[in-house]
């Protein structure tokens, strides 16, 4: 075994660990020990009331579709920014991290103004048909807009780093344009379309700031999960906010090991590549 | 050679195909993105510039700003130490748990803002586990600053520790250990050749952790108790306003907040321009 010259192990890992602990782990610890003070049967009754049904349905069904949504614009604007020159590239690609910078607060009223029956683009979309403000469809655009950049970012390395050779050849070969991207390009950026996929839907299943104020909060209809949260607290129900919070935080750790998976995957296919 | 010339220009039908895809994406990135930013400043100057003003230098605005600043400025410091302490244990050592250490330090970033605050709630508040004792002694955490701050370091905890581990990781300890044989103590060691190897990444980390501290909404909202002047940060004070019919006043606390996202984002993106490569090639962190 080699000698150990670097030193501060101790201090670091203890303190690392300690802090994780009182800030994250002892927190955690208290909402599992509150929620199960509702019991097994409480658990039951809550989950299967209606309005929680709508609430879980909306903030997961909402954030799946977001994140399907945001595959799709990612996966244009990622291609855009990196394979094609024009000018502003680099403005605007500076602008796709803007969702991770403005806070949800200023995003969700900005949005709401946007969208409402008078604002820029609802006077639009109003004759149209289409109410984006105070309906389910304002959730969408509120989870699609803080979800926006993961897809972006987590493709933008890999379109980099894809090799043009293997284009060149497969056209070289006779392959048209289009089959060359949907049966050549798109598998080898797979990987990273699923992780941000992953990473924008787990971002949009608690998102709050910016969705509360476009929602409108219509019980049975555009109320997402969280909210429900916080008016149980605001009742003083805290085993019914807390075991809410359990069944959020559980739906969250399926995702993040949907995440670690996929990682693995994209790496090992990153390694059978090269 | 003049094969070479056909393959090499892009033929029109083609270039049609890409002028309509920048076209479609930079439509979408306007519409979806600058518009919304955009908002936030036409609504603030909505009655022109007299009465921004004075929506921000109302006291509770101000106090709103004071309070923002002052989370942060613990916060962000309290995540800097662990960051680097995180980092250091991570990178230059091996232990058993080392996964489940990196997941747990992941794990805020996959926990809803609501959650992240109502684990305090619990924790401290009236119906919380040292509630009672904490009254007793006169001790207020929740609806009060140090809950704020706490509710912060949860959910900004991730952002330095994530910026340093790959790059730390990348590095490797060369530079370390041929200091300490030459005789460094650990200290000089750290301040001397850690400490300037990771500056920027560290830098580009608080960048990151700073805008998310002073934006944090849904997380300090549960801790809060809206108590005006007292435990409202700014985007609080948004929300308050905005829900009192208040549209001027709550985008001119937005246009700040909004140009503190612009700073970030320059600041951001200079860094990534001028020390790309020693800030560790990341992958996107949460929110």
């Amino acid at each position: 075994m080699r000698r150990r010259v670097l030193p501060g192990f101790g201090l670091s890992f203890g303190y690392a660990v300690a802090y994780l602990g009182l800030i994250v782990l002892l927190p955690l610890a208290a909402l599992a020990w509150k929620a199960s003070g509702i019991g097994f049967e409480g658990l039951v009754r809550l989950l299967s009331a209606p309005r929680t049904l709508a609430a879980l349905r909306l903030s997961v069904g909402g954030a799946v579709v977001a994140a399907l949504i945001n595959v799709v614009i990612g996966l244009l604007v990622g291609w855009v920014l990196v394979r094609y020159r024009f000018p502003g590239r680099r403005l605007f690609d500076a602008l796709v991290d803007l969702p991770f910078a403005l806070p949800t607060a200023v995003a969700g009223i900005a949005l709401t103004t946007l969208y409402a029956s008078n604002g820029w683009l609802g006077r639009w979309l109003e004759p149209l048909g289409i109410k984006v403000a105070y309906t389910p469809l304002g959730v969408f655009v509120a989870m699609v807009f803080v979800g926006f950049p993961f897809v972006v970012r987590t493709l933008q390395p890999v379109l980099s780093a894809l090799e043009r050779d293997v284009e060149e050849a497969a056209e070289s070969l006779g392959a048209q344009r289009w089959q060359t991207f949907f049966r050549v390009i798109l598998p080898m950026l797979a990987p990273a379309l699923l992780t941000g996929f992953a990473l924008a839907l787990a971002r949009a299943v608690g998102e709050y700031g910016s969705v509360i104020f476009i929602a409108g909060n219509i019980p049975m209809r555009s109320e997402i999960a969280p909210l429900l949260i916080v008016q149980k607290l605001e009742q003083f129900d805290v085993a019914g906010a807390a075991a809410l919070g359990v069944a959020m935080l559980l739906l969250s750790f399926g995702l993040l090991v949907l995440v670690s998976l996929l990682q693995r995957w994209s790496q090992r296919w990153a390694e059978r590549a090269a | 050679m003049n094969a070479r010339k056909h393959s090499r220009r892009v033929a029109w039908p083609r270039r049609m195909v890409h002028l309509i895809l920048i076209v479609l994406a930079l439509v979408f990135l306007t519409l979806f993105l600058l518009l919304p930013l955009a908002t936030v400043f036409v609504e603030a100057f909505r009655q022109g510039i007299g009465p921004y003003l004075e929506a921000i230098k109302e006291p509770e605005a101000l106090s709103a700003i004071q309070l923002t600043l002052l989370v942060a400025a613990i916060a962000v410091p309290m995540n800097v130490v662990f960051g680097v302490a995180a980092a250091w244990a991570m990178t230059r050592f091996e232990f058993r748990g080392k996964a489940l250490l990196g997941a747990f330090i992941d794990l805020p970033f996959s926990v809803s803002p609501v959650v992240s605050g109502l684990v305090y709630v619990l924790l401290f508040g009236a119906q919380g586990w040292f509630g009672p004792w904490l009254d007793h002694h006169g001790i207020k955490i929740i609806f009060a600053v140090p809950g704020l701050v706490l509710a912060t370091m949860f959910v900004t905890l991730p952002f330095v520790a994530r910026e340093l581990i790959p790059l730390m990781q990348s590095q490797g300890s060369e530079e370390e250990e041929a200091a300490r044989v030459l005789g460094a103590s650990g200290w000089q060691m750290f301040f001397r050749v850690t400490l300037p190897n990771i500056r920027w990444a560290l830098l580009y980390g608080v960048l990151l952790c700073n805008a998310r501290a002073m934006g944090e909404f849904g997380a300090v909202s549960v801790v809060s108790g809206h108590i005006r002047g007292l435990t409202t940060t700014m985007p609080l004070e948004v929300e308050m306003r905005y829900n009192e019919y208040e549209y001027v006043g709550a985008f001119a606390v937005a246009s700040l907040l909004a140009l503190l996202a612009l700073v970030t984002l320059a600041v951001k993106t200079l860094l990534e321009w001028r020390y790309g490569d020693e800030i560790a090639a990341h992958a996107p962190g949460g929110h």
